[in-house]
């Protein structure tokens, strides 16, 4: 049997979503930015929102979120994503506004706005890749960056002493009254894919259903910043940014609830 | 009413959708005023105090991605914390309202009146080649005035306009004539002016919208960039405002803007008193400059002084216009610094040492 006679459209089994655009990916082999544009169009698209979505794209390697996910999109200047998301929701409270930054983004520049966003509980998706590394300059030490982790400005390892401590933010976050919804996941394997997915799914209904801010950390591989092979980075971020950064929900409750024992 | 006052209320009559802000000397009253008047229960506009004036500008830079009519204001070290959001406002080409109740500095500097922010509001402020449109109110009407037309012009040209004014205007108390109510857009009324290019959500009958500054194909860069100088350009041949006092049979000519542009007028009396011909030129709008009349002006007059509350700042444009008329009038500089108002009599006796 020809390979031609199977594509046909009564077999297809699993198709890209339509809200993904069809084009080519400026990102590298294995990194997890490209998972993660994918789970967000397929829900997007799976729960209609297309229309009511506007992303806030962040500096980093995923400025250019918008090549690659078919709804309006604003670029926002280094680590100041939040504020900007904020002023989208705040005078456009019917829309979904998501804002989708980087640990350099996020945890350094913009620790000011991130902060304030998710203490003033505004009603937005914050989606945050941590990568432990400033991807797109050529992999410089960032806030999440492991003890002793080697980077193009810790070139003998991160030295606590001089650099001092990875950044837990995704815990600080959490008790912030303003959030609902904390978590951190990852994208190395198909079963963590799926609970991101769940997890980017409840924190977009959290919004529709104004529930204040909802933070999905994604523990994430920069393979090109580590300089390994994806399959290495995978098995590295396994054995080390896990065990720094655990999985799972830190805070499940509504706007103002208290931390979850988790 | 007090000048920062005026500038919340008219904000509230032109139909604005938010304000954001952080409070700082010598403009507190903006947002204070907003917060008391509440337009949240009257026309349903959003006011927002931010974190910081990095914060706030950037809350504008999505709520003018919008299609929206947003504004913010400050004095002046805030005003440099925003230059980096301005840029990026210039450069995704955004319409919304800045106003700089200027203090003296550089640095903490005073929160007494001054000018020295000129050159930053001018000539951009942040990085990269861009220009606002730079409003200069003398009066607390002129501040009720400048916010409608601010966001008229930002919009007409998709850039950030400002109001460059002072401590002293915005702490002055004046009688105004307020505008009437303007209805704020509806969604719809937004969708059809300004669909074409803000995020109001993709629908399937068009292609996406994406507000930014950023292209990495240098030859679309510079073809952006052109863009940009072309919008700049027709703004200098169609936006020129100003105000032109007893200057017909001037020999000599105060060129001066805002508060220090009141004091001049007086400067003015007491000079023409003294028989000497001296007339006032006020720029009302800083960017565009308007060196077209002062050219002209140049040809016929023997001297200008540029008067400001501060080193020398609008002295460097005036010598421009001076030199692209090809004229030979002298352009001299008197200025007072530290949050000092000259007073009428010492800019006269300036000129009578600078001229005569």
């Amino acid at each position: 049997m020809d390979i031609k006679d199977i594509i046909k459209p009564e077999n297809l089994v699993y198709d890209k979503s339509k809200v993904q655009i069809d084009t080519i990916m400026h990102y590298c082999p294995g990194c997890s930015h490209g998972v993660v544009h994918k789970i967000l169009s397929e829900l997007i698209e799976e729960m209609d929102i297309q229309e009511k979505t506007i992303g806030i794209a962040p500096v980093g390697c995923a400025v250019f979120a918008y090549n690659y996910i078919d709804i309006d999109w604003q670029e926002a200047a280094h680590g100041r994503a939040p504020a900007v998301a904020t002023g989208v929701v705040r005078l456009n409270p019917d829309k979904f506004v998501f804002a989708y930054q980087g640990d350099g983004d996020l945890a350094s520049i913009g620790a000011a706005e991130i902060l304030h966003a998710c203490n003033r509980g505004e009603n937005l998706l914050v989606v945050f890749i941590n990568n432990a590394t400033y991807g797109m300059t050529g992999g410089q030490m960032a806030p999440t960056t492991l003890n002793g982790m080697v980077t193009s400005t810790t070139p003998g390892g991160r030295n606590i002493d001089l650099n001092g401590y990875p950044m837990k933010i995704t815990e600080l976050i959490a008790q912030l009254p303003g959030t609902s919804y904390v978590t951190r996941q990852a994208v190395h394997t198909a079963g963590a894919v799926r609970k991101c997915k769940r997890s980017l799914k409840k924190g977009i209904q959290n919004v529709l259903d104004k529930k204040g801010t909802s933070f999905v950390e994604v523990v994430s591989t920069c393979s090109s910043g580590w300089k390994m092979t994806p399959v290495d980075a995978n098995n590295w971020m396994a054995e080390n940014m896990i065990p720094y950064y655990p999985l799972g929900d830190m805070k499940d409750s509504v706007k103002g609830g208290p931390v979850s024992e988790n | 009413m007090k000048g920062n006052e005026v500038l919340a209320e008219a904000a509230i009559r032109c139909g604005a959708d938010g304000y954001f802000g952080y409070p700082i000397t010598p403009q507190s009253e903006v947002m204070e005023t907003l917060m008391a008047r509440m337009p949240w229960n009257e026309t349903g506009m959003v006011v927002l105090q931010a974190e910081s004036e990095v914060a706030s500008i950037n809350m504008v830079y999505g709520g003018a991605a919008t299609g929206k009519k947003v504004m913010t204001s400050s004095s002046s070290p805030g005003i440099s914390l925003m230059a980096e959001g301005i840029s990026y406002i210039a450069g995704a080409e955004l319409p919304c309202l800045v106003v700089n109740v200027q203090r003296g500095g550089p640095g903490l500097g005073t929160i007494q009146p001054s000018q020295a922010d000129y050159l930053q509001a001018v000539k951009g402020g942040g990085h990269g080649d861009y220009k606002l449109i730079v409003l200069a109110p003398s009066s607390v009407q002129e501040m009720n005035d400048f916010v409608d037309l601010g966001f008229e012009l930002a919009f007409k040209y998709r850039n950030p306009a400002m109001i460059l004014t002072d401590g002293a205007i915005g702490q002055m108390m004046e009688k105004v004539e307020l505008a009437d109510f303007k209805p704020r857009w509806t969604k719809e009324e937004i969708k059809e002016k300004w669909g074409s290019w803000a995020t109001t959500g993709k629908p399937d009958s068009r292609n996406q919208n994406v507000i930014t500054s950023l292209e990495m194909d240098s030859d679309k860069m510079e073809s952006n960039n052109q863009r940009l100088q072309d919008k700049y350009r027709k703004m200098e041949e169609e936006e020129c405002r100003y105000e032109a006092i007893m200057c017909d049979d001037a020999e000599y000519i105060f060129v001066a803007y805002g508060t220090s542009s009141r004091v001049c007028q007086k400067s003015v009396e007491i000079a023409r008193e003294k028989g000497l011909k001296v007339g006032l030129l006020r720029p009302i709008t800083l960017f565009p400059f308007p060196s077209k009349i002062i050219g002209k002006l140049a040809c016929k007059a023997k001297g200008f002084l540029s008067v400001e509350m501060s080193a020398g700042q609008m002295i460097e444009d005036i010598k421009l216009s001076v030199y692209d008329a090809g004229c030979i009038a002298r352009v001299e500089h008197f200025g007072r610094m530290g949050g000092i108002i000259p007073s009428p009599g010492e800019v006269v006796n300036a000129l009578e040492q600078k001229f005569l």
